[in-house]
């Protein structure tokens, strides 16, 4: 088999010898040579982009397993297994992420065993841990199904209302702690990120995004894969992404309002500035663009809307974590070329997991990937639970 | 009963012997080079200050309420009952949550290292057990680090700061954050030689910032649990409800 070298590939090629040359900068000579990272900045872009924005961009999972198998919203089925195969890779990658962030990622276990209970930290470190662990069981049957192993599908059917209300549980808990981190430094991030309001912002930022990188995702993926795009999909969930665009853009202005920053924030400087990229980005643009009715119902104009809400919501969390900082330090962080690439490397490898995936496995509903009847006729042996797994992955 | 240092920059004479008898402590490296620096690191767990003739020491402030300790998620940190805030290197996984979170910007990281440990001054633990000083206090040739009970030494530097005029009336660790074990007095502000203002850190104990949130969790999750719970029961009840009629009208009919 002869594997043709297209433009993406050689992009990939080329972030992967970077990164692993970076991995081994890493491992061998420590985060100091690798990283930008300093005494006075000891968080950088690893744990502004890669945790905080990688977890954010997973919550599709949780957004569309609640939408679907709680709230019963049956149109959005199509896109519930490649939301969760997004948010399981996520999740997967935030922890390769952690490895190298971790100065002894060698004793990563010790959340195990060494238990602090009043830590943020080891809040969201057990979190992440039992939520990866739900998200495989959710991610799983499509393994099962594409080699067709039955037994442990109904399993996993039998757990499913477990699962699912647990993995919406651990989300809700860990997106907004990512939030709760940043309030144990009220002395040093700067007053327009910090609030004690964090932890609701950075859940109610998960739900936007989980709903814009679904829309993105979809669109993307009927581009790529050659999909048919499912229109009344992307148009209910772009109604619900105005809908919380609103809804978090009235909680930042009321908690401006009530911390008197309302004035503030219009001043020029140079943290202004950059929260004015992040307010376009996240709430001018999108929802400019959503309020229109014929925005609303056409792809490319709710594709567009969700790159804003994306990338308006990645600028809120690396102003939080980096830009924040800026003033109380004193200096400016600028990530090495180093650091950069290893990120770069985590997204592509995401990427290519993700169409590894679709290849081989019954992600998206269609008969294309040779695997035969997706176990339509397997009897429902509950109801409630048979329904939402396989009942639709046929369609 | 926990012991702490009193720091009188009015009495410190800048000789630096405080650094060096720290760093002879820890099995640290200290020479000309090292004297010269003027940024605590991982290799320098004290620095004495100079502006003119004036001197500012500074190292970790063993808070009442260590940020760190609640930050770290193994809790690799811990305020012993003697006073000193200690760090257990076997636990530490490497987060540097405590060096975000503590309002002093204490901790420092190795980051040269292949196998990096968080450092700080650890108030020398075993030579408090051992009946004996810091090794910087015991070292000061002038008393300008002094070792003590807490309440004594407060007490001591209210006195002196009544007697002279020289002082601005004030204890600063007294009521920062909640309290420090290391407590300073001076005839200048520490504010100017980079300490963060009082104003600013305030006088609440920094774990309670996150604690209130943490506290919650506890009554959070059942609810919510049962929230959830509740959610999927009744969006699934009805289909599960239409199944059962099904199954009951089927009967009837084969009934009949």
């Amino acid at each position: 088999m002869k594997i043709k070298l297209t433009f993406w590939r050689v992009v990939f090629i080329v972030v992967m010898v970077l990164g692993l040359y970076s991995s081994y900068i890493r491992y061998f000579r420590g985060l100091g040579a690798v990283s930008n990272m300093t005494d006075q900045f000891p968080w950088g872009l690893w744990i502004g982009f890669d945790c905080l924005c990688g977890v954010m961009l997973a919550a599709g999972g949780f957004i569309m397993v609640g939408a679907v198998y709680l709230f019963n919203v049956e149109r959005l089925h199509s896109v519930v297994r490649p939301a969760v195969l997004t948010a399981f890779l996520g999740y997967v990658l935030f922890i390769v992420g952690l490895l190298f962030d971790l100065g002894r990622p060698w004793y990563i276990w010790h959340q195990l065993i060494y238990m602090n209970p009043h830590s943020v930290m080891f809040e969201v470190g057990m979190c992440v841990m039992t939520y990866t662990t739900v998200l495989l069981f959710e991610f799983l049957p499509n393994v099962f199904e594409a080699v067709n192993w039955k037994a442990p599908i109904k399993w996993i059917n039998k757990i499913y209302p477990v699962l699912i209300v647990l993995g919406i549980l651990l989300s809700t808990l860990h997106q907004s702690s990512l939030g709760s981190l940043y309030l144990i430094m009220p002395s040093k991030l700067h007053p327009f990120w910090y609030t004690p309001a964090l932890p609701f912002f950075f859940f109610g930022s998960a739900v936007a995004v989980g709903l814009a990188m679904t829309i993105f995702e979809s669109t993307q993926s009927a581009r790529v894969f050659g999909r048919q795009l499912e229109l009344p999909v992307l148009v209910t969930l772009g109604g619900a992404l105005l809908v919380a665009l609103w809804v978090n853009l009235l909680l930042r202005f009321e908690d401006y309002f009530h911390r008197g920053l309302l004035r503030e924030i219009f001043k020029p400087s140079y943290e202004a500035y950059f929260l004015w990229l992040e307010l376009v980005l996240t709430f001018v643009l999108p929802i400019a663009i959503l309020s229109f009715k014929k925005a609303r119902l056409s792809p490319q104009w709710l594709y567009l809307a969700s790159i804003f809400t994306v990338l308006g919501f990645i600028t809120n969390r690396l102003n939080i974590a980096l830009i924040g900082f800026e003033t109380y330090v004193g200096h400016h962080y600028v990530p090495k070329w180093t650091e950069f690439s290893i990120t770069l490397m985590i997204i592509a490898m995401g990427f290519a997991l993700f169409a590894v995936a679709v290849r081989y496995l019954p992600i998206f509903p269609q008969e294309e990937h040779g695997v035969k009847p997706r176990l339509r006729s397997e009897p429902a042996t509950s109801p409630m639970v048979s329904t939402p797994v396989l009942g639709h992955a046929g369609d | 009963m926990s012991k702490a240092l009193l720091y009188d920059a009015t009495m410190c004479i800048g000789c630096k012997q405080c650094e060096a008898a720290c760093a002879q402590q820890n099995n640290l490296p200290y020479d000309d080079t090292v004297a010269a620096e003027t940024v605590q690191s991982a290799h320098k767990y004290t620095v004495v200050k100079t502006m003119d003739d004036k001197f500012m020491r500074r190292l970790c402030m063993h808070c009442e309420k260590p940020a760190c300790a609640s930050a770290c998620p193994v809790g690799a940190f811990h305020k012993t009952a003697a006073g000193p805030v200690v760090y257990d290197v076997w636990k530490c996984i490497g987060c540097r949550y405590c060096m975000v979170a503590c309002a002093f910007n204490q901790p420092k990281y190795e980051w040269q290292s292949l196998n990096p440990r968080v450092r700080k001054c650890i108030m020398c633990p075993d030579r408090i057990a051992a009946g004996k000083q810091t090794a910087c206090a015991e070292i000061c040739p002038t008393g300008a680090t002094k070792f003590g009970e807490r309440d004594d030494l407060i007490r001591e530097a209210k006195d002196r700061i009544r007697k002279d005029p020289k002082y601005i009336d004030r204890i600063y660790g007294l009521n920062e954050v909640g309290g420090t074990s290391v407590l300073i007095i001076s005839d200048e502000n520490p504010e100017q030689y980079g300490y963060p203002a009082s104003a600013k850190i305030g006088d609440t104990p920094i774990p309670e910032y996150t604690g209130r949130v943490m506290d919650r969790i506890p009554d959070f999750v059942p609810v919510w649990t049962l929230v959830l719970g509740g959610i999927y029961w009744v969006s699934h009840r009805r289909d599960e409800v239409a199944a059962a009629e099904a199954e009951e009208e089927k009967q009837i009919e084969g009934g009949k």
